[in-house]
């Protein structure tokens, strides 16, 4: 090698790193001239923070949350906020949740939380709402109702049945293969408080709504799942522009459902199998989803990452932020009206990895 | 001499009894064996089952079961093969073993703990009907 071309490709390679760490080209896109209804934000998700035993806390898990805030930071210009699609910690614990917001302390900006059932299950939330407020709520942004709902509830007898301690309770929730398992559901109460929170929202709003659970029904053996989709999916039919954003799934799925646009969010913790690879039930995995490559379990932080959404015209664009891998953007397709992935949506473009078996 | 021939007598009445209420022969098995070694083999696959789901003792408490639920995506059907971040063909015991070593960060198991073959029990059970593929990727 040459000086000259070894110069060359140690320009090229800093070049390669700095566009692999700093999705920067992606942020320039989304703020052209005069397009005020355009905003970003950051959507980070599932960091399931566990606590060993006093200060110790799984390394490979902080790892996972502290890589995220740190590229989460680099984005500018800024993100108008950041959300948080639940799962801070893994058994709920207040050691794990303050740790888990520790970390998440370093982001700039403002955050909004999604509760998930890792937070809510050994004091059904309470922790949660004393340190973040209520686990449903909704606000305006640029022209954009948003509204958050924690979907991870479930029957009430089960919840308030005798258990010997919350954390028992905590525990069967927390195994996602559970034969026992019990199925997410908003619940009529959240449902009515919705319906009221949707009156006064104009038709043609965009509405973004984020959950923890896929407000759809994909595999109910490991919760991919909410029990009243279909009623929540009725609620915001009469919008012209609907998004779901949601975590629990560690993976990258893609959905439309009439005029409801969804996707979900990576975590920063571990990835999990699409449900067609526990080939002894069936799962309805959504049609348009583009699979994320096979995870390579020696890179720890491979298929695990964090999301940058770019809003424009109503519409929602993500791009997957992945530390080991090829980053992946779903953008809204007006023309076929339902999202798509920019470069291996065409069956015929995929590549060996991305087939599940 | 008499008693001699008795004894002699009774040793082969023995071994003609013994005969014909021992177990069948080699290739002669019932319904209820099946049914038996079915069952030993599910005590097995059950302890596997305990395992995965936080039953070994893990030094970070992290399990098995939260990266493989169903134990999804260790494909059995597919050891050995050649495990390119390894370098060579490898057995599915060792990869076992790699994610006790490094997820878990705990001590890995000797191939022939019978912890070992209940974890392997397991996850062959949850991929019942698969195809064995040797080698694939």
């Amino acid at each position: 090698m040459t000086d000259n071309s070894r110069r060359r490709f140690l320009k090229q390679g800093g070049a390669l790193l700095a566009a692999s760490t700093l999705p920067v080209s992606l942020v320039e896109l989304a703020f052209g001239k005069g397009s005020e209804d355009r905003f970003t934000f950051a959507y980070i998700s599932d960091s399931h923070i566990t606590q060993i035993k006093g200060n110790r806390f799984v390394r490979n898990w902080d790892r996972g949350l502290i890589r995220a805030v740190a590229e989460a930071n680099l984005l500018d210009p800024r993100p108008d906020f950041v959300f948080y699609g639940g799962d801070i910690a893994q058994l709920g614990k207040p050691e794990e949740i303050d740790h888990g917001l520790e970390l998440l302390g370093g982001l700039r900006g403002k955050v909004h939380y999604v509760m998930g059932e890792h937070d809510y299950y050994v004091d059904l939330g309470e922790y949660w709402r004393k340190q973040l407020g209520p686990d449903h709520y909704s606000f305006d942004h640029k022209g954009v109702h948003f509204v958050v709902l924690n979907s991870i509830l479930t029957h009430e007898h089960w919840m308030h049945r005798k258990w010997d301690s919350g954390m028992d309770r905590m525990k069967e929730m927390a195994r996602l293969d559970n034969p026992n398992g019990q199925p997410f559901m908003v619940g009529e109460a959240q449902r009515a408080w919705l319906k009221k929170d949707l009156a006064k929202v104009r038709k043609d709003t965009p509405v973004v709504v984020l959950s923890h659970s896929p407000l759809q029904k994909i595999y109910k053996g490991w919760n991919f799942w909410t029990d009243d989709a279909e009623q929540v999916q009725a609620l915001l039919q009469r919008f012209d522009k609907v998004t779901v954003l949601y975590g629990h799934v560690h993976q990258i799925q893609t959905n439309q459902i009439g005029n409801i646009s969804f996707h979900s969010a990576m975590a920063t913790a571990w990835p999990w199998p699409y449900p067609e690879s526990y080939r002894q039930k069936a799962s309805y995995l959504p049609r348009l989803t583009v699979h994320m490559n096979r995870a390579d379990p020696f890179f720890e932080r491979d298929a695990t990452g964090w999301q940058f959404i770019d809003m424009h015209s109503g519409r929602v664009d993500v791009s997957y932020i992945l530390p080991d891998n090829s980053n992946r953007r779903v953008v809204f397709d007006e023309k076929s009206g339902h999202p798509v992935d920019t470069k291996y949506q065409d069956p015929a473009r995929r590549i060996p990895p991305q087939k599940h078996y | 001499m008499k008693r001699n021939k008795t004894v002699r007598g009774l040793a082969a009445l023995a071994s003609i009894a013994m005969v014909l209420t021992a177990a069948p022969r080699a290739d002669e098995f019932s319904e209820e064996d099946l049914a038996r070694w079915q069952q030993e083999y599910m005590a097995v696959v059950k302890k596997g089952d305990r395992l995965f789901h936080g039953g070994l003792s893990s030094d970070n408490t992290v399990s098995c079961d939260q990266c493989h639920p169903n134990a999804a995506n260790t494909h059995p059907e597919t050891y050995p093969k050649f495990q390119q971040q390894l370098g060579r063909v490898a057995e599915l015991w060792e990869m076992i073993n790699w994610c006790i070593e490094n997820p878990l960060e705990s001590a890995p198991l000797a191939a022939d703990d019978p912890r070992m073959t209940a974890l392997q029990a397991y996850i062959a059970e949850e991929r019942r009907g698969a195809v064995l593929e040797p080698g694939k990727h």
